[in-house]
């Protein structure tokens, strides 16, 4: 923000009135229809130029979608969804040189079973975006959100593809798509991707959701206390139903529409939610967390009042559906509090957004700790690299002794009876254990962090969605594919502790661990 | 004393829930001494429109921060935002450019 005060110098004390036929500064003829950011004033025409061309560059820029790809756009009826849809569609009509050339198909998720909505207003919102969707002849998928609980664990798995180098691939990829389409009209049936498309060009709008399945869901929000944990959450379990889709349809790049202006109040939030590792991918234009899924923010060059204007000014339709936030507080949740800072803070310094997002660009994660096939571990719930692994002088385990520090001298109902130095112990992995049993008081003391059997779902989780989870009353509720994949990895770790000690038998003093024994 | 005006109001982008979900409203504002303008449109939207939470869509004289303001299909920072004074039959578009509304 270093930059207010050369740019706005004056500026604030005194908003320029400007006159009602103020004329665009790009082709200097026609009238302004709208400021774009402050002495930038367009006409529609020139408006509409830059938003198409601002998509075409992102794209182009990033060189990250090759030709012939499926691409799953993630569309939530939303303005900013719907402005991407409308920017696919332009691509696909353009004329050869400029013409987008991948696959897109779309996705749809319906939440309304969290908002209490009713089978027949879930059938009404699912009808309206049914009817958009079937304009765009794209192939397309009507979810609700109930699929969640039919996830195969395996989605909570990043797979490892072999990436040499993305630049050379994606010229590859050009290459062959040419020679395979020597007019690029025919419908590129390449061999990038060989994978059927399977064409729903009619696809079923879910008449039958299972109610049971619709109370599983309900009960679970129920255990989370907090607004900020409920958002969280779902995010969470929409990405895992967006991925699953992607892949189980053959599409190998996800496209989500977070405008800068979210970006900018994601950022922040995530700061204040504990998730600043995970900045650099949450906000970033590439997110490579789910390996061979690759999910893309073609829309982060522009903010939320240019989508809006846009959508208006070209009658881009957009269905509004409401979400967990729709009708708010301000203090209702982390998310919703800053998204008003950052609104509010936008209109007296005009470049809020763009500066936070830019310092956002230059943002870097440091690398992680690996596991034995040397890929990094991954949480259980966001898919990041985990940031919980660090080592004792992190910013983590400093948070974690300054809260067992002002948890001493208050006598909590867990702690209670607990000795001083094994409350210390507590909340951190009890490594010197033989992987049999946990430390007592961590046992206790975790003892919100567990299902049915003991299990520890804290040393899966990073920081931020450790959190999450310690805002629900109880974790039993959880999806069965993340309860199970959490199981397998318990497994898997304690396996390898029980190795990593015979290996260390085997190097070091034998004899002394026998007669230990 | 200016004579009365109508306008046509459109709120979207989540902004109509605040007004029992009906996007269109046409209104006729009463003669007063001097013309209407924005700030004075706000104060009667919040008394004879606004069904509930009048904090989410008014805060202090103004608009709250994150709803778009259109006056006849311009960005109303080329109007003079709330100094704009307003003409019978114009056009005035509420846009929530919030998430969820
Ligand atoms: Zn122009
Ligand atoms: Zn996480």
């Amino acid at each position: 923000m270093c930059q207010v005060d050369e740019d706005y110098n004056g500026l604030l004390e005194s908003p320029v009135v400007v006159s009602e036929t103020q004329k665009c500064n790009k082709c200097k003829e026609t009238t302004a229809a709208l400021i774009l950011k402050p002495g930038e004033a367009l006409c529609r025409g020139c408006f509409k130029e830059h938003f198409v061309h601002k998509f075409r560059a992102m794209l182009g820029k990033n060189r990250i979608i090759f030709p012939g790809e499926k691409v799953l756009l993630a569309v939530s009826g939303g303005s900013s969804s719907c402005a991407m849809l409308s920017q696919v569609q332009e691509g696909l009509g353009q004329n050869a040189h400029k013409k987008l050339r991948f696959k897109p198909g779309i996705v749809y998720i319906d939440e309304g079973c969290l908002l209490g909505q009713s089978m027949e207003e879930r059938q009404k919102t699912m009808a309206q975006i049914h009817s958009l969707f079937k304009v765009t002849g794209f192939p397309y998928h009507i979810i609700p959100l109930e699929m969640v609980l039919n996830l195969p664990s395996s989605v909570l798995e990043s797979v490892h593809l072999a990436t040499d180098d993305p630049a050379g691939n994606y010229k590859v990829a050009v290459d062959h798509f040419m020679q395979s389409n020597p007019g690029h009209s025919v419908d590129p049936n390449t061999q990038v991707h060989q994978a059927e498309l399977r064409v729903l060009t009619d696809a079923t709008v879910p008449q039958l959701i299972d109610e049971s399945q619709t109370q599983t869901l309900q009960e679970l929000f129920s255990r989370v206390k907090t607004l900020t944990a409920k958002e969280d959450l779902l995010h969470t379990l929409r990405r895992h139903l967006l991925v699953s889709t992607a892949r189980a349809e053959g599409y190998s790049k996800l496209m989500l529409g977070e405008n800068c202006t979210r970006l900018a109040v994601k950022l922040l939030a995530n700061i204040a939610m504990g998730r600043g590792a995970q900045l650099g991918v949450d906000t970033a234009f590439c997110d490579p967390r789910y390996g061979d899924i690759v999910a893309v923010k073609p829309m982060r060059d522009y903010t939320a009042k240019e989508i809006s204007l846009y959508n208006y000014m070209w009658n881009v339709p957009s269905v509004f559906i409401p979400s967990l936030e729709t009708k708010t507080a301000d203090k209702s949740s982390i998310q919703r509090l800053t998204e008003s800072f950052v609104v509010k803070l936008q209109v007296d310094f005009p470049s809020t957004v763009s500066t936070i997002y830019r310092t956002g660009e230059k943002l870097q994660t440091a690398n992680f700790t690996e596991d034995i096939e040397g890929a990094p571990l991954k949480c259980l719930l966001c898919m990041c690299a985990l940031d919980t692994t660090l080592g004792e002088t992190s910013a983590f385990q400093a948070t974690l002794i300054s809260e067992q520090l002002s948890n001493v001298g208050t006598t909590h109902p867990m702690q209670g009876h607990l000795r001083p130095d094994t409350q210390t112990k507590c909340c951190s992995p009890c490594d010197q254990q033989d992987g049999e049993e946990q430390c007592e008081a961590h046992a206790v003391c975790c003892s919100h962090f567990k299902g049915g059997d003991s299990m520890n779902l804290e040393s899966l989780l990073c920081y931020s969605c450790q959190q999450t989870v310690k805002d629900m009353t109880s974790v039993e509720f959880l999806p069965q594919y993340i309860m199970s994949e959490a199981k397998r990895r318990n497994r898997r770790s304690q396996i390898r502790r029980e190795i990593s000690e015979f290996l260390l038998n085997e190097d070091q003093d034998c004899t002394s661990i026998k007669a230990e024994s | 004393m200016a004579a009365p005006i109508t306008l046509h109001l459109v709120f979207g982008g989540g902004a109509e829930l605040l007004f029992d979900g009906v996007k269109d409203h046409h209104v006729t504002l009463p003669s007063q001494s001097e013309p209407w303008n924005m700030k004075q449109l706000l104060v009667w939207i919040g008394q004879n429109l606004l069904k509930e939470r009048p904090e989410l869509f008014v805060q202090g004289d103004n608009v709250r921060p994150g709803i778009l303001v259109l006056i006849n299909d311009a960005d109303w920072e080329l109007m003079g935002q709330l100094d704009y004074q307003l003409q019978d039959k114009d056009n005035v578009v509420f846009i929530s450019t919030l998430h969820g509304g």
